[in-house]
């Protein structure tokens, strides 16, 4: 016998895995789509530090001259994104799990903690919990953000008909600007999302699949973190 | 009263019962992949309608049902000050324009549903109260200009012209004189306020490249929509072709 420890349930799990490919889809296609017009770089003064994007990244990626077909895809699976989206929050809300999701009073200082930790700047990291302040700070702000695409999506989307929107996000150039930060964000999230994962192991991992993860001594990490939670209590 | 803690979230498995979860845990994970993976092919190998992948295309048509829904002729487009009008208005196509149009000889062909045609004279057009219009122009592309133009709204010039019992009819077409480039609109867009029949941009007769001697410009469509150099107008009940639809993009195109 072994104790094991029911870590994702068999929800948030679908609505994960299911949301990778949808923002897969949603990110490549708004590439075919930035591609017709690509205003946005990155500069000091009038020096252009980095342009999005360069010319060799469009045709690496055979971006160029696809922008029907780019919006014919975005606006399709935008429905699935935004489905998968909202049930996943209304799940979270329903289920409770929203408790370890959301942050807390002692996420911020927990996650500067964690951040300290992972510069190897501290050898301190917070005990975990299921989530650590940092990741309840960006697993919830991945979730304002995807309501922030859907809005700025639509502001961009339907600027005469829906001008209200359109004013509310700064107006139709500043919506496409943001849309397209918020996408950037998506892709930075991604890359510290996989080295943390790579950096926690492969059990943990595998908790995103299965749902458990065996807790390798009975006494781990269970009764020192329950001796915590009673203290607050 | 002791808080429930995450970690008191445990229970007790024999190794086999965990192996078996593990087992099928994967195994619906990998067959949920290759359900997407050939969903995904799937969705590529389907035939092309109008440039665009079947499914996609009627997904665009379901979008247009839900979103007309929110269509009224009371949202406006926003429209600025005509001091923020941009003085290089961007030209982006000359399909079907003409540099040289004898503006006396020129006539409008206005086709009602029975087919017989209406002939108008661009003396006519500019005798009807002009009204101007300074807003966002946006293109498809994604790009977007705050230009000024001047004509008659479209819906002025039907009632002018008496065709009142035409907009019962679905849609409005129209067409550049040597047909090479033209356009379909539903009817509800035609007659909304500020789509307009243009003369003038910028205070200025337009110049060839902008659509001499007349255009339409429709801000509730991207740029696509706005055709230049009107040869006819037509009303019908059958969805008309359309150029940039027949090259994969959405026949509404609204904004």
């Amino acid at each position: 016998m072994k104790t094991v420890l029911k870590k994702h349930p068999l929800g948030i799990r679908w609505f994960h895995w299911i949301n990778f490919p949808l923002l897969t889809i949603m990110i490549w296609s708004g590439l075919l789509i930035y591609w017709a017009y690509t205003p946005y770089k990155i500069s000091i003064g009038s020096k252009e530090l980095f342009h999005f994007f360069p010319n060799s990244f469009y045709t690496a990626l055979k971006i160029p001259h696809r922008l029907a077909e780019g919006m014919n895809f975005h606006f399709a699976f935008a429905w699935l994104f935004i489905i998968n989206g909202l049930l996943y929050t209304l799940y979270t809300i329903f289920s409770g799990e929203w408790k370890y999701l959301l942050p807390n009073k002692h996420s911020f200082k927990e996650a500067w903690q964690v951040l300290l930790h992972d510069l190897h700047i501290r050898k301190y990291h917070p005990p975990q919990k299921k989530y650590n302040g940092a990741q309840r700070i960006a697993y919830t702000a991945i979730i304002l953000m995807g309501i922030g695409s859907v809005l700025t999506g639509f502001a961009v989307y339907k600027p005469t008909q829906w001008n209200w929107l359109s004013v509310i996000c700064g107006g139709y150039e500043t919506a496409r600007m943001e849309h397209f930060i918020l996408t950037i964000g998506y892709v930075l999230f991604f890359i510290i999302h996989i080295a943390q994962v790579i950096k926690t192991g492969w059990h943990n991992f595998q908790a995103m699949i299965t749902g458990f993860e065996v807790i390798p001594n009975a006494t781990y990490p269970a009764s020192s973190q329950k001796t915590e939670t009673n203290e607050e209590t | 009263m002791k808080k429930l803690d995450f970690f008191d979230r445990t229970e007790q498995e024999s190794n086999k019962k965990l192996q078996r979860r593990t087992f099928l845990s994967y195994l619906g994970f990998a067959a949920a992949g290759a359900t997407s993976f050939l969903g995904w092919k799937w969705l590529n190998r389907q035939p092309i309608d109008n440039g665009a992948l079947q499914p996609l295309r009627s997904t665009l048509e379901t979008n247009e049902k839900i979103l007309t829904s929110t269509f009224s002729e009371h949202h406006l487009v926003k429209t600025y000050p005509v001091e923020k009008a941009v003085k290089n208005v961007r030209i982006n196509s000359l399909i079907g324009l003409q540099e040289d149009i004898d503006e006396t000889a020129w006539r409008l062909i206005v086709r009602k549903g029975d087919g017989s045609t209406i002939p108008v004279s661009l003396d006519v057009i500019k005798k009807l109260p002009k009204k101007e219009i300074v807003y966002d122009f946006k293109c498809v592309e994604g790009w977007s200009q705050i230009q000024h133009w001047a004509g008659v709204p479209l819906r002025d010039f039907i009632v002018a012209l008496g065709l009142q019992s035409q907009t019962k009819m679905k849609y409005i077409g129209m067409q550049t004189p040597d047909q090479r480039y033209y356009i379909g609109l539903d009817m509800p867009s035609a007659l909304h306020p500020q789509t307009m029949l243009c003369y003038e941009m910028n205070g200025q007769p337009l110049i060839y490249q902008h659509g001499r001697p007349l255009r339409l410009i429709i801000p509730v469509k991207y740029g696509i929509k706005n055709l230049k150099n009107i040869g006819e107008i037509f009303f019908t009940n059958s969805k008309p072709r359309d150029y940039w639809m027949e090259r994969g993009y959405d026949y509404y195109a609204g904004l």
